[in-house]
C-alpha cells in the first residue's frame, strides 16, 4: 500500500509524456491512453481512501527518513483530508477528461491537450500528497503552469487576454509564497511541515510569524481567488475550454488554494485569533461580492466564474468559523460542525460547478454562443443538458433533498450555534441570491422563448458528453447521503479529525 | 532567419564546441562539484542557441529541429521517471531508491545512479530550453512574413 503514494504523481506524467512521444506515432493513441489513466488513479484513489480509515502513512523519498532526529528526506504523507481530496480531483479528472472525447475534436493539436490535463493531475496530486513547503511549491507551479497553457487552448484573442492575466497574478502569488516559504525556512531552519510545527511549538515570534502568515494568504488567496485576489478568475475560467474550466473551477481553486490555506494554517501554524479573523472577514466578503457580482452576468460562464468566487468564499468562512472556535478553545463540538460543513461544502462544490460548467460547455459546443440572451427554449430539443443543469442549479441554490442544501444547513447550524449570527444570515440571503441568478440562467437558457433561430438543427450532445453530465448529476443527489451521521462519519470524519486535532498531524509524522 | 557577419560565424564554430564540452563537464560531474543536470543543459542548449543564432536558418528547418528536440525532452524525462521507479522492479518499495553501488565518495564513479540522474536531467533541460527557443524563433519568422 505504501508504493502506490508515489505513483499518485508519477503514472500521470509518465502518460504525460508518453502521449507526447507516442500520440505523434500512433493515431488516437492519447484518446484511449488519457481516460485509462485517470481511471487508474480514480481506482487507486478511492482504494486508498476506504483502506485509510482514521490512520495516515508517511512516505519518504529514497529511503531517507531521519538523521540524527530531523526529518532530512522528502515526505509524502497519505491522511484522511489529503485522500479526500485526492478522490475529489481524480473523480472530477476522469469525468472531465471523458468529457473532453467528443468536446475537444474542434480544436487542432488534440495531444498536447491530453498532455498538460495529465501534468494538471500530476502537479495537484503531489501539492495534496507531499509534506515538505518546498515541494509543495514545486508541484503547485507544475499544475498551475500546465493551466496557463490550458487557458490559452483556443488561441483567441480573448483566451490569450485572459490567460496573460492569469500568468502575471499567478506569477505574483508565486512569488508571494515563495518568499513565506523562504522566511519560514530561514527562522524554523526545516522545510518539513510536521518539523515546521515542532519547531513552532517550542516557542516563536509572534510578530515575525503574522508577517509570514499574510503572505501566505495573499499568495493562497491569489490562487484560491478569494474577493481581493479575483480579478483573474472570472476571465481565466470563462476562456478556457470548458471541461478544463470544470477543472479549474471544481478542482484546481481547492487543491493549490483552498487546501493548502487550510492544511498549513491548521497543522503547521499555531492558531491565532487576528488571523482566524481575517480568514473569516475574507470568505465572507468574497461569499457575499461574488454573489451579487454573479447575478449581473449575461455570460454563461462569466456567471458560473462569479458563483465559484462566492461557492468558495462560503467554504472559506466555515472553515475560518471553526479555526475562531479553535482558536478560543472553547464549543469544539461547534467547530468540528463548522469544519465538517466546509469540507462537505468543498466536495458538493466540486461536483455541482464542475457540472455546470460541462453543461456550459454542451451549450457552447452546439449554439457556439456563451450569451444568454442568443439562447431560449432548448429544454424540449436538448433535454439532457437541461435535466442535468436544473439538477445542478437546484443543488447549488440549497434546494433540498440535493447535496447542496445538506451542506449550506450544517454551515448555517455551525454558525447560529458558534454565535456567528450576522454570518449566518449573510449566508441565508446568498443562498437566496443563488437561487435568483441560477433562475436566470435556467429560464432564459432552457425556458424562455427562442430568439428567432429555428431549433430543429440543434440537436443533444454526443454520448461522452452526455454520460459524464448524467454521472454527475447522480453524484449530486447520492452525495446528500453524507448528511447521515454514519455515511458522514465513515467519509468525512477521518479528514475532520485530522484538522481538529491540529497537532496530530506533526506528531504522527515525527514519531513523538 | 539570416545569418550573421563572418567574424562571428568564424568565432562561433571556435567556440560551439568548448561550450558543448564544458555543459558535459558540468553535468559529469554533477555529483562532485556545484553545478548539475539544470546548469549544464542550460549550457549545452547555449550552445546550439549560438550556432543558430550565427548561421541563421530557414523555418522550414527549424520546424524539423523543433519536433526532434520535444521528442528527445518527452523521452529524458521518461527516462527519469523509470529510473526513479526502476527500485520498485527490484522489489523494493521506495521511490528514487539508489540501487547501484556507491563507490568511493570523490571519484567520478562514484554515487550510485545520481550521474545517471545528471545525465538524463541535462538532456531534458537542453531540449527544453532549444524547444522554447526554437518555438519562438519560429514564431517571430511567422509572424514578420
Amino acid at each position: 500500500m505504501d508504493a502506490l503514494i508515489p505513483l499518485f504523481v508519477a503514472i500521470p506524467l509518465i502518460s504525460a509524456f508518453l502521449i507526447m512521444l507516442l500520440g505523434k506515432l500512433v493515431k488516437g493513441f492519447h484518446r484511449y491512453f488519457a481516460p485509462l489513466t485517470l481511471l487508474a488513479l480514480l481506482v487507486m484513489a478511492v482504494y486508498e481512501f476506504s483502506g485509510l480509515g482514521t490512520s495516515s502513512i508517511q512516505y519518504t523519498m529514497g529511503g531517507w527518513a531521519y538523521e540524527g532526529g530531523f526529518p532530512v528526506g522528502i515526505f509524502m504523507v497519505l491522511d484522511g483530508f489529503s485522500a479526500l481530496m485526492l478522490c475529489i480531483i481524480n473523480l472530477i479528472g476522469f469525468i472531465a477528461l471523458f468529457y473532453s472525447l467528443s468536446y475537444i475534436r474542434k480544436y487542432t493539436a488534440e495531444g498536447n491537450y491530453y498532455a498538460l490535463f495529465c501534468l494538471i493531475i500530476a502537479g495537484m496530486n503531489g501539492v495534496v500528497l507531499s509534506g515538505d513547503l518546498f515541494n509543495l511549491f514545486v508541484f503547485l507551479e507544475v499544475s498551475v503552469i500546465s493551466s496557463y497553457a490550458l487557458v490559452a487552448f483556443g488561441v483567441g484573442k480573448t483566451e490569450l487576454e485572459a490567460s496573460f492575466k492569469y500568468q502575471v497574478l499567478g506569477g505574483l502569488a508565486s512569488m508571494l509564497i515563495l518568499l513565506a516559504i523562504g522566511l519560514i525556512y530561514w527562522k524554523t531552519k526545516t522545510l518539513n511541515i510536521a518539523d515546521v510545527r515542532n519547531v513552532l511549538d517550542s516557542g516563536y515570534s509572534k510578530p515575525f510569524y503574522i508577517f509570514i502568515q499574510v503572505l501566505l494568504i495573499s499568495g493562497f488567496g491569489l490562487k484560491a481567488a478569494i474577493i481581493p485576489f479575483h480579478a483573474w478568475l472570472p476571465d481565466a475560467h470563462s476562456s478556457a475550454p470548458s471541461p478544463i474550466s470544470a477543472m479549474l473551477s471544481g478542482v484546481l481553486i481547492k487543491a493549490v488554494g483552498i487546501y493548502v490555506l487550510i492544511r498549513l494554517f491548521f497543522n503547521m501554524f499555531v492558531f491565532s485569533h487576528e488571523i482566524a479573523v481575517v480568514i473569516t472577514v475574507l470568505g465572507t466578503v468574497s461569499m457575499v461580492i461574488g454573489a451579487l457580482l454573479a447575478l449581473i452576468q449575461w455570460d454563461v460562464k462569466r456567471l458560473l466564474a462569479y458563483s465559484s468566487i462566492s461557492q468558495i468564499g462560503l467554504v472559506v468562512m466555515a472553515f475560518g468559523m471553526g479555526m475562531i472556535l479553535l482558536a478560543k478553545g472553547d464549543n469544539l463540538p461547534v467547530a468540528s460542525l463548522a469544519i465538517a460543513g466546509g469540507l462537505y461544502h468543498l466536495v458538493n462544490h466540486a461536483v455541482f460547478k464542475g457540472l455546470l460548467f460541462l453543461n456550459a460547455g454542451a451549450l457552447e459546443h452546439r449554439l457556439d454562443t456563451r450569451d444568454l440572451k442568443k439562447m431560449g427554449g432548448l429544454a424540449p430539443v436538448m433535454p439532457v443538458t437541461s435535466s442535468t443543469s436544473f439538477m445542478a442549479s437546484m443543488s447549488i441554490s440549497g434546494i433540498p433533498p440535493f447535496n447542496g442544501f445538506f451542506s449550506k444547513l450544517i454551515i448555517i447550524i455551525a454558525a447560529i450555534n458558534g454565535k456567528f449570527y450576522l454570518l449566518a444570515t449573510l449566508a441565508v440571503v446568498v443562498s437566496i441570491v443563488t437561487l435568483a441568478y441560477f433562475l436566470k440562467f435556467q429560464r432564459f437558457a432552457f425556458f424562455n422563448k427562442s430568439p428567432g433561430k429555428s431549433l430543429e438543427k440543434i440537436k443533444e450532445v454526443p454520448f461522452p458528453m452526455s454520460f459524464s453530465m448524467v454521472f454527475l448529476a447522480i453524484l449530486c443527489l447520492a452525495l446528500s447521503l453524507l448528511a447521515f451521521p454514519s455515511i458522514n462519519d465513515a467519509v468525512l470524519r477521518p479528514a475532520i479529525n485530522v484538522l481538529m486535532q491540529s497537532d496530530l498531524y506533526s506528531t504522527t509524522i515525527l514519531g513523538l | 532567419m539570416e545569418g550573421m557577419s563572418t567574424i562571428v560565424k568564424k568565432i562561433t564554430q571556435l567556440m560551439a564546441g568548448l561550450i558543448f564540452l564544458y555543459g558535459i563537464y558540468i553535468i559529469l560531474h554533477g555529483h562532485l562539484t556545484p553545478g548539475g543536470g539544470f546548469a549544464g543543459g542550460a549550457i549545452i542548449a547555449g550552445a546550439f542557441i549560438l550556432l543558430i543564432l550565427a548561421f541563421g536558418n530557414s523555418a522550414l528547418n527549424l520546424k524539423k529541429e523543433v519536433a526532434g528536440s520535444s521528442n528527445i525532452e518527452s523521452v529524458a524525462i521518461l527516462m527519469v521517471t523509470i529510473l526513479a521507479m526502476m527500485a520498485l522492479l527490484f522489489g523494493i518499495k521506495v521511490f528514487f531508491f539508489n540501487f547501484l553501488p556507491k563507490g568511493t565518495p570523490g571519484e567520478l564513479l562514484s554515487a550510485g545512479a545520481i550521474p545517471l540522474y545528471n545525465i538524463f536531467i541535462g538532456i531534458e533541460v537542453a531540449g527544453a530550453i532549444l524547444t522554447i527557443f526554437l518555438a519562438l524563433v519560429i514564431f517571430k519568422e511567422e509572424s514578420s512574413k
